[in-house]
């Protein structure tokens, strides 16, 4: 392994998109940040800006509107970046898959590099997902 | 000599030692804000590895609206700013060499630069929010300046109205500045001055993460983002060290002393760190009424006890 994969992989900062989601999801991603997960340890951290990001945190379902915000954050992004799709609705659209306004999953819309399902996912399941992402 | 300079400015003590320090510094910060809330925080080397990252891995993007001579150029000024600072304050610092005249003013303006940099950089990059940030950036610059000038003059008067960093080391040979109530005073207000220098919270303002994205920085990606964060390591390292020079008597490498100099800036960056773990940020006219009627005060206390040789 390289340094600069080294580097990268060690420190990771994370940016996150809340699709229409119903709120769970994104309190699971907040709770890796907490005291007891505590995700600073393999230096994550969660940044503002999307030009500080390096993985691109998606959860809920993509409705229309979100589409083209997503791909406007994605191509803003500076690369590269690595996408997470988190939850049943962001890997697959679970129970909102046949809605009118769905537009998504995310891998229609761009590439994903690593799937939690779960609805909301543990937040060890979380890390669980980003501990193999790291691996791949 | 020419090359004693080249060494001094990018090897020792300027980019390389202080980019080191400052990183574990930094690191220092990070620890212990996990530590105050029950986490276990980044690994030792988690800064160079930010650094790294941004520097080698990242793309860096520039500003389709907005200049982006002006938005590359401005990280590497600041960095220039804050090394010299670095230089300037640890030479004397170190008993390496004796300064000159009226470095300490110098030095006053070399600290200046890396937030005016920023304030540029920010306002070439086209995005309201940047501009916000900087505007944000450039009232607390001028509320937090005049504190701190007047207490560099404190200083100097305390010293015997000495413009010379070495001849202020050499004043305090006996008891340092701050064994006196003017002396803790003016610590007071300087602790204040340098959180609004970092842009730590309260004084956060400028870039706040939560309410406008890190402001003044959040165009920045890659390369130039990798200079912003050593800027403020380097940052993070010399202000206190100049506080210490400043108002605790300087530090000095000679045998036991070296323990004692190290718990110096390590006590100053802990009092810097708690302040910013216990408290809210401020809202930008909250923190210009801070500095300029009580910091101001308190600084105007302290020159008129020191007049009276308190
Ligand atoms: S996956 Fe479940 S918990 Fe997550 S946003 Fe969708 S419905 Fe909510």
């Amino acid at each position: 392994m390289g340094i600069k994969t080294f580097c990268f992989k060690k420190s990771l900062w994370l940016f996150h998109f809340g699709g229409a989601s119903c709120n769970n999801c994104d309190i699971e991603i907040l709770d890796c940040l907490t005291p007891r997960y505590d995700v600073e340890r393999f230096g994550m951290k969660l940044v503002g800006s999307i030009r500080h990001a390096d993985v691109l945190l998606v959860n809920g379902s993509i409705n229309r509107r979100d589409k083209e915000r997503l791909l406007e954050i994605y191509h803003q992004a500076p690369k590269p970046i690595l996408v997470v799709a988190i939850g049943t609705c962001g890997c697959t659209g679970g129970i909102f898959a046949e809605g009118n306004t769905f537009a998504g999953p995310v891998d229609k819309i761009i590439p994903v590099d690593a799937y939690i399902p779960g609805c909301p996912p543990k937040p060890e399941a979380i890390i669980a997902g980003i501990v193999k992402l790291l691996n791949k | 000599m020419i090359f004693s300079t080249i060494i001094y400015f990018l090897i020792f003590p300027g980019l390389l030692f202080a980019s080191i320090a400052g990183g574990f510094l930094s690191w220092f910060d990070r620890k212990v804000t996990a530590m105050v809330q029950f986490r276990k925080g980044p690994p030792v080397l988690q800064p160079f590895y930010d650094f790294l990252k941004l520097l080698l891995v990242k793309e860096t993007i520039l500003p389709a609206k907005g200049s982006p001579v002006v938005f590359m150029l401005m990280p590497i000024l600041a960095l220039v700013g804050a090394t010299l600072a670095c230089v300037f304050i640890l030479l004397p610092a170190l008993n390496i060499t004796s300064g000159f005249n009226g470095d300490i003013l110098v030095i006053f303006y070399l600290l200046n630069i890396p937030a005016l940099a920023f304030i540029l950089g920010a306002l070439a990059s086209g995005n309201p929010l940047a501009s916000i940030g900087a505007s944000r950036e450039l009232k607390l610059i001028i509320s937090y300046e005049l504190t701190f000038l007047l207490i560099l003059a404190a200083v100097i008067f305390k010293a015997g109205m000495r413009i010379n960093l070495q001849e202020i080391i050499m004043a305090q040979a006996d008891t340092s500045f701050i064994g006196s109530i003017s002396g803790i005073l003016l610590f007071i207000a300087a602790i204040f001055c340098l959180q609004a220098k970092l842009g730590y919270v309260p004084f956060d303002i400028a870039e706040a993460e939560t309410e406008i994205n890190h402001g003044s920085f959040i165009e920045y990606s890659g390369s130039a983002y990798a200079l912003v964060i050593l800027t403020k390591y380097i940052l993070l390292f010399t202000l206190p060290v100049f506080i210490g020079t400043l108002l605790l008597g300087g530090l000095s490498f000679t045998g036991i002393n070296i323990v004692y100099s190290l718990l110096k800036i390590l006590a100053i960056v802990l009092l810097l760190i708690l302040i910013r773990n216990t408290n809210p940020r401020l809202k930008i006219h909250q923190a210009m009424r801070f500095f300029f009627v009580w910091m101001n005060l308190l600084v105007i206390i302290a020159i008129t006890l020191s007049i009276f040789g308190r």
